[in-house]
C-alpha cells in the first residue's frame, strides 16, 4: 500500500513539473530546458516572500504570482528574440538561461541547504489514509494541487477563449496571427503559466524537503515524463509521469537504488526508438521541428 | 597563395616556441585549450558541418576517459593501447548515438543524445562503486616514446601534434566527398538524397567520426589529469563544448579552436578579474557561481546578437577595414 502512495506522490510531482514543458512546447514549439532552473527560482522566491510575510496563505500565492510575472518576462525579454532562429539556437538559449539562473541563485542565496518552511511556521505531519499507508500532509496537498492544476488547465484549454487562442497559436501561428491573435501575448502568458506551475511544484517540494540546487534534478527528470507522454499532450504528461514514477519507485524498491537517476532516461530512450512522438503526441510534430 | 601561408607559418612558429617563454601554469592552460580544441573540432564536424544536434558530448568524453582509465587500472594497458581502445569505444557509441538520427530530427535528436549521456554516466558511476573507486580512478602518467609524461611542459608537444593532426584530418575530410555530403544533408536532406547521397550513411559517418575523435580526446584528458571520475563529465561540460562552437562560429574549423580557447580561458580571466576587485575575499567563495552566471550571459549574448561567433566578428571587422581602405 505504501508503495502505491509513494507512486502517486511522485507522479504528482513529475506531472506538476512536466506540464510546464508541455505547455510551452505545445503553444510555442520551443523546448524549454531551463524549466528545472525556473522551478528552482520559484522556490527561492518563496524564501524571499517568507522573509517578509510569515503567513503561508499570503507568502505562497505572492511567490506564485511573482513567478508568473517572471515567466512572462523571460519570454518578453529573452525568448522573443529567438523567434525565427533555428531549433538548436532556441534550445541553447534556454540552456544558457538555466546556467545563468543557477549561478545567480548561488550568488544571491548561497549554496547552503535552506528551509522555507521554518519562517512560515509549517511542519509536515504524516497521516494515516489507508491501512498500512501513510502520507505527509504536504504530499497530500501536492497531490491535490496537481489535480486542481490539471483540472483547470484542461478546462481552460478546452472551454475558455484564451485556451482556444493558445491552441490556435500552437496549431498554426501564421493563421492565428492573421485572425488577430496577439502571438507575443499568448506566448508570454504560456511562459508565465508554465513557470507558475513549475514554481508551485518547487515550493511544495522545498517546504517538505528543504531547498538547494539539487531541485533542478527533479526538473530534469520530469522531462522524460513529458516526452514519453507526448510533448504536446497534457494527458500524455500525466500518463508519462505515472509510467516514469511507477518504474522509478518499483526499481528502487526491488532492484537497485542507484538506478533512480537513470530510469527516466532509459524509458525515454525506449520511447524514442519505438514511438518518438510519445504515447499521446501528434505525429506531425516530428516534421515541424 | 604565399600571402596566406605567412600567417599560418607565423602561428605554427608561435605555437612551437610557446614553451620557451611560458610559465608552467600557462602551459597547463595551453594544454587544456589543445585538449578542448580536439573535442570542439569533433563537435563542430557533427553539428557545424553535418547539422546534427548532439547534447551527449560529455558522455562521449567520459566513455573515452573511462575506457582508458579502466584499461590502465585493470590490465595495466599502455598509452598506445588505451587511446585506440577509447577510439573504438567512441566509434561504437557513435553508431549507437547516431542510429536515432536516422529517424529523429531537431529536438528529438537532441533529447536522445542527452539520454545517452545519462546512461554513460550511470555506467561509469556503477563501475566506480562496484570496484570501490568511489571517488574516481587514478591513472599513472603514461610512457610516450620512452618518456614519462608528468609535467605540462612534457605534454605540450604531444597534445600540439594531436590537435594539429585532428585539424588536418578534419580539413581534408571536409574537402573530400564525405565533407561535401555532410554539407548537402545539412542544407536539405531530400535534395541531398536526390543528388545521390546516401543520407543515412552520411549521418552515421558523421556520428562515428565525431564520436571517435571525442572519445580519444576524453582518453587524452584522462591521462593528462591522471584521474577519471564521473563528476568531471557533468552536463555542464556538454554545454561548454556546445558554447565553444557557438562562440567560435558555426561551420568553421578555426571557430572551434577559437571557441575552445575562449571557453577555457574565461574562468581564469574571471578569477583574475575578481582578484583585482577590493571585495575579492567576499567573492572568493562564489567564484564558481560567478563563472556559471558569466557563462550564461556570454552564451545568450552570442546566440542573440552575434550568431556568427568570433569568426563572424572577425569577418565583420575585416569588412570594415577593407571598406574604409
Amino acid at each position: 500500500m505504501q508503495l502505491i502512495v509513494n507512486i502517486v506522490v511522485l507522479t504528482s510531482i513529475y506531472a506538476l513539473v512536466s506540464c510546464g514543458y508541455v505547455l510551452i512546447y505545445r503553444v510555442s514549439r520551443v523546448l524549454n530546458l531551463a524549466h528545472g532552473e525556473l522551478m528552482m527560482v520559484g522556490a527561492y522566491l518563496l524564501l524571499v516572500t517568507a522573509g517578509y510575510v510569515t503567513n503561508p496563505m499570503v507568502a505562497i500565492p505572492l511567490a506564485a504570482i511573482l513567478s508568473l510575472t517572471m515567466g512572462a518576462l523571460v519570454y518578453l525579454l529573452l525568448m522573443r528574440r529567438m523567434t525565427g532562429e533555428s531549433v538548436l539556437a532556441a534550445i541553447l538559449t534556454t540552456i544558457a538561461l538555466g546556467i545563468l539562473l543557477r549561478g545567480l541563485i548561488v550568488i544571491f542565496f548561497s549554496a547552503a541547504h535552506q528551509y522555507p518552511s521554518v519562517p512560515l511556521g509549517l511542519h509536515s505531519s504524516s497521516i494515516q489514509i489507508l491501512p498500512g499507508a501513510r502520507i505527509s500532509t504536504l504530499s497530500l496537498v501536492l497531490v491535490l494541487v496537481t489535480a486542481a492544476v490539471y483540472g483547470s488547465l484542461f478546462a481552460a484549454l478546452r472551454l475558455s477563449r484564451w485556451g482556444l487562442r493558445m491552441r490556435a497559436a500552437g496549431q498554426n501561428p501564421l493563421l492565428a496571427a492573421q485572425r488577430g491573435i496577439n502571438l507575443h501575448f499568448i506566448y508570454a502568458l504560456v511562459w508565465g503559466i508554465a513557470m507558475f506551475t513549475g514554481s508551485v511544484a518547487g515550493m511544495l517540494i522545498s517546504l517538505d524537503a528543504g531547498l538547494d540546487q539539487t531541485l533542478v534534478l527533479i526538473g530534469l527528470k520530469a522531462f522524460p515524463a513529458a516526452l514519453v507522454g507526448g510533448l504536446d499532450s497534457l494527458l500524455g504528461a500525466l500518463v508519462g509521469s505515472l509510467i516514469v514514477a511507477a518504474a522509478e519507485v518499483l526499481l528502487i524498491q526491488y532492484v537497485n537504488p542507484l538506478l533512480a537517476d537513470v530510469v527516466p532516461f532509459l524509458i525515454l530512450i525506449a520511447m524514442l526508438v519505438l514511438r518518438p512522438w510519445g504515447l499521446f503526441g501528434t505525429r506531425e510534430a516530428l516534421d515541424r521541428v | 597563395m604565399y600571402k596566406r601561408l605567412v600567417p599560418i607559418a607565423l602561428a605554427v612558429c608561435g605555437l612551437v616556441a610557446l614553451p620557451i617563454w611560458a610559465s608552467t601554469s600557462a602551459m597547463d592552460i595551453a594544454n587544456q585549450i589543445l585538449l578542448a580544441s580536439i573535442g570542439a573540432i569533433a563537435l563542430m564536424l557533427l553539428t557545424g558541418f553535418a547539422g546534427q544536434i548532439s547534447l551527449g558530448h560529455a558522455g562521449l568524453l567520459a566513455a573515452g576517459a573511462f575506457t582508458a582509465g579502466i584499461l590502465a587500472r585493470e590490465v595495466g594497458a599502455p598509452f598506445w593501447v588505451g587511446i585506440p581502445a577509447a577510439g573504438a569505444t567512441g566509434a561504437m557509441l557513435g553508431l549507437i548515438f547516431g542510429l536515432p538520427s536516422l529517424r529523429l530530427r531537431g529536438i528529438y535528436l537532441a533529447v536522445s543524445t542527452l539520454a545517452l549521456h545519462f546512461v554513460v554516466i550511470y555506467l561509469g558511476g556503477e563501475y566506480e562503486t562496484r570496484r570501490g573507486f568511489s571517488t574516481g580512478i587514478l591513472i599513472d602518467p603514461p610512457l610516450v616514446f620512452g618518456r614519462e609524461l608528468w609535467d605540462p611542459r612534457d605534454w605540450y608537444p604531444l597534445l600540439l601534434v594531436c590537435a594539429g593532426l585532428t585539424w588536418l584530418g578534419a580539413r581534408n575530410l571536409l574537402r573530400a566527398r564525405t565533407g561535401r555530403s555532410w554539407a548537402a544533408i545539412h542544407d536539405t536532406e531530400p535534395v541531398a538524397a536526390a543528388l545521390g547521397i546516401h543520407v543515412a550513411r552520411a549521418k552515421l559517418t558523421a556520428f562515428v567520426i565525431s564520436s571517435t575523435i571525442t572519445a580519444m580526446a576524453g582518453a587524452l584528458f584522462a591521462y593528462y589529469r591522471g584521474f577519471v571520475s564521473i563528476e568531471a563529465f557533468s552536463l555542464f561540460v556538454t554545454i561548454q563544448y556546445v558554447a565553444m562552437i557557438i562562440i567560435g562560429g558555426m561551420g568553421t574549423l578555426i571557430g572551434a579552436v577559437l571557441g575552445a580557447a575562449f571557453v577555457t580561458i574565461l574562468p581564469h580571466a574571471i578569477e583574475w578579474g575578481t582578484s583585482l576587485l577590493p571585495t575579492s575575499r567576499a567573492l572568493a567563495g562564489s567564484i564558481f557561481a560567478i563563472n556559471y552566471a558569466a557563462f550564461g550571459v556570454i552564451m545568450i549574448a552570442f546566440l542573440a546578437l552575434e550568431p556568427g561567433g568570433l569568426v563572424g566578428i572577425a569577418r565583420r571587422l575585416r569588412g570594415l577595414i577593407r571598406g574604409r581602405g
